[in-house]
């Protein structure tokens, strides 16, 4: 199977020390690929680093194309979307802003309209909720409104960090069930980075983990779940 | 924000024709203060954008006015025997806006990677700059400004209406073309871009949003609203002057924004109304007072800008979204107080 991401010797941090050291890895076309690790293992600097927040070295390839010196609103347009930990809802935009905002540069009022839509019959909470700003949601509902807002601009690989963070184990079911629908049916890639090992592992095809900055393991995720050893040693279960 | 294009146009429509027919309810001089408050509240409009939808603040507006008003000169000059007399009001205008349009550009550009204090310095200096830049360039005309050849009422309309109503007309007709302009930018993909520029630049990158070319973007949209202000301000005066320009008028131009409340362009009209009234309405107190002539000359002037720095103070800690603000809350608060009238009776 085709890499639709393809990151090699990827190095990044924020001074000068690097948290992030040489990781190599591919996630596959229409894969859900989790990182798993503690905290500072280097997941969300992973996912920065990808998306372009972070200055790197070594390559990022989105379906061949190298993306290495492509500003991150320009990353987007190629394909690449990017719901960062905290998710990156416009708090002073209501849902409705928030959700045309992701397709703003893309399409057309009608179109527009029509992605909107789609989304809000794909997340129904949204529909009751087109009037509240940003900072007026739950949790759970701004996880949605961010994952939704990605989605409309319709993108290839979608980058997405720690949904399940500060969610009742409901919503992070629902929200994972979501996203392995999504993928199922619409062919969209996924890389996942994710605290919460088990329920990333239930919904993902391939699983990397990564310890202070370097990759441990690569593999599918049956078989890092069953891995009790990895488990004990990285993830905490 | 929800107002669709069409709206917007007939509230514009509709609220010049009625500004235009209160101006015979005016004497002469009130219809001049009308016009000046006209010309203050382009300006006021476009920063108020600036500010409240990018959270960018410029301290520089008088100069963009400035350019405005220098750029009114070049055009009605431009249009000298090329085009008819009535119409070169017209092209000075849109010369005025193309002026201050390619200033709010190079600021624009020069400011978009700056923040908070950092851009409204670079800003404060181009305004200290001003009277330095027009001495040096002779076409400028140094201190004294450069002056437009008079401009009377049309014949049409030379048997109706005053100069000074005229000029009212003028200043008005504008300013529903730039507040137009802004509301409905500011209603649209636009104005949503800015918001989220404003609040999370990171957020917005990943939305595919260039915060950078948004910026520049919010800043020439203000910098040409301050340009059509300063036409009009050019317009109605006959002639353009830097010492009008200065520090002075850019921070009052920011009074008038957070007074009438920051990205609220109704509450602009608030605060232009104050910027250029509340020294007249000053001048009038003051005069009834049979006040000695020193204490009358260090009043003059002065007491205006005391006045202004209580009234800032007062409604920042009273009313921190605006007069504007402190008006929708009064008249929610007393639609809620108001007793239900009873619709059905048991008689």
């Amino acid at each position: 199977m085709t890499a639709a991401l393809e990151i090699r010797r990827l190095t990044a941090g924020y001074g000068a020390e690097p948290v992030l050291r040489e990781v190599s890895l591919q996630v596959p076309d229409g894969q859900v690929v989790t990182l798993l690790g503690a905290n500072g293992a280097g997941k969300t600097t992973l996912l920065r680093a990808v998306s372009g927040l972070l200055p790197t070295t070594g390559t990022v390839l989105l379906r061949e194309q190298d993306l290495s010196d492509v500003p991150p609103e320009q990353r987007v347009r190629r394909g690449l979307a990017h719901v960062p930990e905290g998710r990156g809802v416009i708090a002073e935009l209501t849902v409705e802003e928030n959700l045309r905002l992701g397709g703003l540069w893309r399409h057309g009022r009608t179109a527009l309209r029509e992605r909107t839509d789609a989304e809000y019959q794909r997340f129904e909470p949204l529909a009751r909720r087109r009037k509240a700003l940003g900072h007026q949601l739950s949790g759970g509902e701004r996880q949605m409104l961010a994952l939704a807002r990605a989605l409309v601009a319709a993108p290839d690989v979608l980058l997405l960090d720690e949904p399940s963070l500060g969610l009742a184990p409901q919503v992070v079911h629902s929200i994972m069930q979501t996203l392995r629908d999504l993928c199922d049916s619409t062919g969209l890639t996924v890389l996942l980075a994710e605290q919460n090992a088990a329920g990333a592992l239930s919904i993902a095809d391939r699983g990397v983990v990564l310890h202070l900055g370097e990759v441990r393991s690569d593999g599918p995720a049956a078989q890092i779940a069953q891995d009790e050893a990895l488990r004990h040693a990285y993830l905490g279960y | 924000m929800n107002q669709n294009p069409r709206r917007i146009v007939l509230l514009t429509v509709g609220g010049l024709v009625v500004a235009l027919a209160g101006t015979f309810l005016l004497d002469p001089y009130r219809n001049y203060l009308l016009a000046l408050v006209a010309a203050h509240l382009c300006a006021i409009a476009g920063l108020s954008l600036l500010i409240g939808r990018t959270g960018q603040l410029s301290l520089g507006h008088a100069a963009l006015m400035a350019a405005g008003g220098y750029g009114y000169v070049a055009g009605v000059k431009l249009g000298d025997g090329a085009v008819p007399d009535g119409l070169q009001p017209v092209l000075g205008l849109i010369v005025a806006v193309v002026t201050a349009s390619v200033v709010g550009l190079l600021l624009g550009l020069a400011g978009a990677r700056l923040h908070g204090p950092y851009l409204a310095g670079l800003t404060l200096a181009v305004v200290l700059a001003l009277p330095a830049l027009t001495s040096q360039i002779p076409a400028l005309g140094g201190d004294q400004g450069l002056m437009v050849p008079f401009r009377s009422v049309p014949q049409a309309l030379s048997s109706l209406i005053a100069l000074e109503q005229w000029q009212a007309w003028i200043a008005l007709t504008v300013v529903a073309v730039v507040l137009g302009v802004l509301a409905t930018v500011d209603a649209g993909a636009s104005g949503i871009r800015m918001r989220a520029v404003r609040d999370d630049e990171v957020a917005a990158a990943l939305a595919g949003i260039r915060p950078g070319r948004i910026k520049v973007q919010a800043f020439v949209l203000s910098a040409a609203a301050a340009g059509a202000g300063g036409g009009v301000l050019c317009f109605v005066d006959s002639g353009v002057r830097p010492g009008g320009y200065g520090v002075t008028l850019s921070l009052l131009l920011v009074v008038g924004v957070v007074v009438g409340g920051t990205g609220r362009l109704a509450g602009a009209a608030i605060g232009a109304a104050l910027v250029v009234l509340l020294p007249w309405l000053i001048g009038l107190g003051t005069s009834g007072l049979d006040l000695p002539a020193e204490a009358a000359q260090r009043l003059d002037g002065n007491l205006a800008v005391l006045v202004f720095g209580l009234l800032l103070i007062g409604l920042t800690v009273a009313a921190p979204t605006g007069a504007l603000g402190l008006l929708t809350r009064a008249g929610a608060s007393r639609k809620r107080s108001a007793p239900s009238i009873p619709t059905t009776s048991k008689d």
